[in-house]
């Protein structure tokens, strides 16, 4: 897909030129450009080592000791998600929601955001008293809660079981439908991208080899039909082809073809 | 019925009901905790002390009998004497533990938070960690002299030890995840300090309050037996010159209660302050 998606809505919130991280020697981001409209929805996928992960540490900020060059602009109001819910468990769920939230009634906010990830009434209880799902609905709520232009997701439903992953797409996108901020959700999973993003990139090596939108029609077969089409190319792009493992991929691999 | 009583009600068991059709395995656990089982051994102990002593087993002049032990306890408390030792050797460990945690938990955030703070102060609280304190009474004889100053310095040197450490360690330990998390999050650095590292830190430095009750008591005897004049550490060498072993078992009980109650009251703290950990611990 040769357009270039990102110039189709509204103005960039996320503008990267040329971005390069190594670490030592290797290369791990190289020349990387980007840019993401606000509000826009947008998966990363790649291998183990690919590089997703340190791009979006890069995008968040938390690269200050690592070597590398490049311009980036990324909104004021930027919230990160880990694959860890990563809750102070000191902390009472309403106060990890409000902590660090600024301006007007930091309380009352949270409580609304905690009410959206339908967790209303648990907030008093301790991080440690939930499951990994809850704990991860409650990062959400953390995350939401400062209302960000752009949310980065580093494989937020990787520790999660099949279940509870589906259960939280489904309220990854009703909170995004809802919030509108741009989003890189970094994830291994292809199903998991098609399903949530409207834009996919890959990363191999450092580089976006593809950058393509998801457009799926809302006729029920064809739906279907073109979403396992656009699984096998996003496959193949990530070196895995479809007589290695016929459809059902969870973790993308290298093949010795 | 050759099943585990655990396993099966005991109206079921006593019935005429058919066993039910599960296999027996092995039991390899400890089984159920029983109630009060933790009081078996010092109760057994006593046993054996009462016994001992009634059937003459057991010397009076090596060891008193119990109720002898009894009497005289009741004796010097009528009399003043044990309330008086008691507190003289309570309020001494009360301030030597309170120098020693201050000073230890001071000098521990200031090396734990900064890295200047830890060049400057970590090393020579290693090299005097290395020397055992009780080592150092004789030099705090000489230049305190041997009262009430010396007993409390000694004291407080030993119980900043311990919280010294577990504090640093803590401050030290706190997952790099957090911080991550707090630089996302845009949070200022005391914050940071306040809502991360504190509580964060917090059980290391309980856990080091623990240490620092008991070294405390384990203090006060050493330097209540040296050069004293009052406590329940001079009541026992008195008793010692004498002969009284009742007196010097008393003096031996009151050590053991204010240990375990010092303990037990360093626990309930924890309890209430990591409230938070409950659901972990169970």
């Amino acid at each position: 897909m040769a357009q270039d998606p990102g110039q189709l809505n509204s103005p960039a919130v996320v503008s990267v030129r040329k971005l390069s991280r190594r670490f030592g020697a290797r290369i791990v981001l190289d020349d990387i450009d980007l840019e993401i409209p606000g509000g826009q929805f947008v998966a990363l996928l790649g291998r183990s080592g690919s590089g997703k992960s340190t791009f979006l540490r890069a995008l968040a900020g938390l690269d200050q000791d690592t070597v590398g060059a490049g311009a980036l602009r990324v909104p004021e109001r930027l919230s990160v998600v880990f694959q860890d819910a990563r809750l102070l468990p000191w902390k009472p769920l309403l106060e990890n929601v409000a902590f660090g939230l600024q301006g007007p009634d930091p309380a009352g906010r949270a409580r609304d955001t905690l009410d959206q990830v339908g967790l209303a009434g648990r907030e008093r209880a301790w991080p440690g008293e939930l499951s990994g799902g809850e704990q991860q609905r409650v990062a959400l709520a953390r995350a939401l809660a400062r209302q960000p232009q752009l949310l980065l997701a580093d494989e937020p439903f990787g520790a999660l079981d099949a279940l509870t992953r589906l259960r939280m797409h489904a309220l990854l996108r009703r909170l995004c439908e809802r919030h509108r901020p741009a989003v890189l959700l970094v994830t291994h999973d292809v199903d998991e991208a098609i399903h949530l993003a409207e834009r996919i990139l890959v990363l191999d090596q450092g580089r976006l080899t593809v950058d393509l939108r998801v457009n799926l029609p809302t006729a029920p077969g064809r739906r279907e039909a073109h979403a396992a089409e656009l699984r096998a190319r996003l496959l193949a792009s990530l070196g895995v082809h479809a007589d290695d493992d016929g459809e059902r991929l969870a973790e993308p691999r290298r093949v010795a073809a | 019925m050759s099943h585990s009583p655990i396993l099966i009600p005991a109206e079921l068991a006593g019935g005429a009901q058919p066993p039910p059709a599960r296999r027996a395995a092995p039991r390899l656990g400890l089984g159920r905790p029983w109630r009060y089982g933790p009081a078996i051994g010092p109760l057994l102990l006593l046993a054996i002390w009462t016994l001992g002593s009634y059937l003459g087993l057991i010397d009076h002049r090596t060891l008193s009998p119990p109720w002898v032990v009894v009497g005289t306890a009741t004796e010097l408390v009528g009399s003043g004497r044990l309330w008086d030792n008691f507190e003289t050797s309570l309020w001494r460990a009360l301030q030597g533990l309170f120098w020693g945690v201050l000073s230890g938990g001071v000098l521990g955030v200031v090396a734990g938070l900064s890295r200047v703070g830890e060049y400057i102060i970590d090393g020579p609280i290693q090299i005097k960690r290395a020397i055992p304190t009780l080592a150092l009474v004789p030099l705090l004889m000489l230049w305190l002299g041997i009262g009430e100053g010396m007993k409390v310095t000694a004291i407080a040197l030993i119980v900043f030890v311990p919280i010294y450490i577990q504090t640093h360690d803590c401050l030290r330990s706190i997952d790099s995840r957090y911080l991550e998390l707090a630089q996302t999050l845009g949070v200022g650095r005391w914050q940071f300090i306040r809502h991360v590292i504190f509580p964060g830190a917090l059980p290391g430095f309980l856990l080091g309050l623990r240490f620092a009750v008991t070294s405390a008591w384990l203090a006060l005897v050493v330097v209540e037996q040296v050069n004293s004049t009052s406590g329940i550490g001079y009541m026992i060498e008195l008793a010692r010159t004498y002969g009284q072993t009742e007196i010097i078992i008393v003096g031996l009980a009151l050590y053991a209660v204010l240990g375990l109650s010092s303990d037990a009251l360093v626990r309930l703290l924890q309890k209430k302050v990591l409230k938070w950990r409950k659901t972990l611990d169970n």
